[in-house]
């Protein structure tokens, strides 16, 4: 994406590269930004059809611009820092959640060399940036200096390192059919028709995977560090404002990144379900997976009630560890004596 | 010397992890300690990438920074640290420190500028590294790990483990009295194990059957 950015100038030079890349990560997170605004909408939206209310429905048409209004209001409120708050880290740690939810979307192939950066090692680069992405959390708690915030960080960093290691063996299932870290590749592993996307044969750890997805985004029925009715907000409870609105968009920006490489490992990415449905362009095929993905989401959380924090992490260590293991074990046994593996490298 | 991109954004990263480095031990606050340690990291990992090492830089972030700074963090966080107190020792343990410190100096000067290798040793200690430019990192350390350093690795991957166990054996505290949550024994339970409906006539009082697990 960016090499094609760069061709565009026609002259070469280290500057108009810098400005290829610029634009590239323009490009995506300016429509990544507005799909967040919407997808707060939509998650509204199906989360009022399940109660049977009517949800947002005053801005703009159908109330589509509700979360634009929302936008507006927390930026124009007072930013107030708490007066026992470590101030630096406290401003830090929004920007952190925020800016590590956007930069996974590098490597995230839109369509057939439609990344920023198609890296040798992108699934490792997803895994490596989400296990970041508990820092923002902890250091908000820790600088908050509240109870509250502080007792949700330790929840919430506890349970984002739990669910990283099934996360860690479910993707080892998928490299294996693949035979390659590179999204693109796994993409590719998966064309031809929707039966060889990765669901089919994978379904019990894309099982795994999604439920685990739910806890590393903090989503119901897994959103213990911010559950309300213990602990105010968890870890946003002195946040106000800007800051406020990072976290939140941050935390919308990851369940999409989720929905995405949930898209891409266990349904063809780019590819489309039947061949003569190919000449519709793929990045629509992959925001139509995405869209699913996220109304997944947002179903889990209209009707499934929360969980207990020991619940949380006996299911994270004591049935996904080790189920996640076996499938590893499993799925490695049937590629490797069925004869099924990539002969790609 | 022309300056490329390449050039600058090294400088940039080994620049960050020099100071993070150095901040480590003089920040006064010791969770602003760990958090200028994970800076270090990930400007390492940041090193890691610039020479071709994209597998080992994305290794470095997701269990140092993912998983063994986040304990760290956790630990400093929870212990409550008097500081003043503990930097009444240090003139104490100054000479300790810097007689530890000058040896390694020392050794880390002689492994510099005054070894020497025998002829052969590069020879002996060169490992069937794939050069081919066309093979990835993650091949080329696969292959390697895999085929000529496997028992290396096995036992590597045992140590881990035992070490694992050992913790896990040394800290566990089997405590009594407390109520654990079996939970297949909650979801076997039937309504006919809880409770009976009994049909109380007016007037008349009702005997309880003994109560039911």
């Amino acid at each position: 994406m960016v090499e094609a950015l760069y061709n565009l100038f026609g002259v070469e030079g280290d500057f108009l590269y810098l400005l290829a890349i610029v634009a590239a990560v323009l490009a995506v997170v300016l429509p990544l930004l507005i799909a967040v605004a919407f997808t707060v909408y939509f998650d509204r939206k199906i989360w009022a059809a399940v109660q049977m209310r009517r949800g947002p429905n005053v801005v703009g048409p159908f109330g589509l611009l509700q979360s634009f209004a929302d936008g507006l209001k927390l930026f124009l409120k007072e930013t107030i820092i708490p007066a026992g708050a470590n101030k630096v880290i406290f401003l830090i740690a929004p920007m952190i959640t925020f800016t590590l939810a956007l930069i996974s979307w590098a490597v995230i192939p839109f369509d057939e060399g439609m990344a920023i950066a198609d890296l040798n090692v992108g699934i490792l680069y997803i895994l490596a940036i989400s296990s970041l992405g508990v820092y923002g959390i902890i250091m908000s708690g820790w600088a908050s200096n509240s109870r509250y915030a502080f007792l949700g960080a330790l929840r919430s960093a506890a349970q984002m390192v739990s669910y990283e290691v099934s996360i860690g063996f479910v993707l080892v299932c998928v490299l294996i059919a693949a035979g390659s870290l590179n999204l693109s590749d796994i993409v590719d592993a998966q064309a031809g028709s929707v039966l060889n996307w990765y669901f089919i044969p994978f379904f019990p750890i894309y099982i795994i995977f999604f439920i685990s997805a739910l806890a590393e985004t903090n989503r119901p029925p897994f959103d213990l560090p911010e559950a309300e009715a213990e602990l105010v907000a968890g870890y946003q409870v002195e946040y106000s404002s800007m800051a406020f609105a990072l976290f939140f968009l941050g935390e919308y920006a990851n369940i999409l990144l989720m929905s995405a490489v949930m898209a891409i490992l266990f349904f063809g990415g780019w590819h489309s379900p039947f061949p003569f449905l190919d000449f519709i362009p793929g990045f629509i095929w992959l925001f139509i997976k995405i869209a699913f993905g996220f109304w997944l989401f947002a179903m889990v959380k209209a009707f499934v009630p929360r969980y207990r924090y020991d619940q949380l992490m006996r299911l994270g260590w004591k049935v996904f560890l080790p189920l996640s293991l076996f499938f590893v074990v499993f799925y490695a046994a049937i590629y490797v004596y069925g004869g099924f593996l990539p002969t790609n490298s | 010397m022309e300056l490329t991109l390449t050039d600058i954004i090294f400088y940039l990263f080994a620049a960050t992890t020099l100071a993070s480095g150095m901040l480590v031990i003089s920040a006064r606050n010791p969770v602003h300690s760990v958090l200028w340690l994970i800076l270090a990291f990930f400007s390492a990992a940041g090193l890691f990438v610039l020479m071709g090492a994209e597998f080992l830089a994305m290794l470095l972030v997701v269990v140092y920074v993912g998983a063994v700074a986040v304990l760290f963090l956790f630990v400093v966080m929870m212990l409550d640290i008097n500081f003043t107190e503990l930097r009444q020792g240090m003139m104490q343990h100054m000479p300790l420190g810097v007689l530890i410190g000058l040896i390694l100096l020392v050794e880390l000067a002689t492994l510099a500028f005054a070894w020497n290798f025998g002829d052969d040793v590069a020879k002996n200690a060169a490992s069937p590294t794939p050069v081919d430019a066309t093979v990835t990192n993650t091949e080329a350390l696969g292959a390697l790990l895999y085929t000529d350093y496997i028992f290396i690795f096995q036992t590597a991957g045992l140590i881990l483990l035992v070490a694992m166990i050992g913790a896990i054996v040394l800290t566990h505290r089997d405590r009594t009295g407390v109520r654990r949550q079996n939970i297949g024994a909650q979801v076997r339970r039937k309504p006919d194990d809880a409770f009976d409906l009994v049909d109380v006539e007016t007037g008349q009082g009702v005997t309880l059957p003994p109560k039911k697990g």
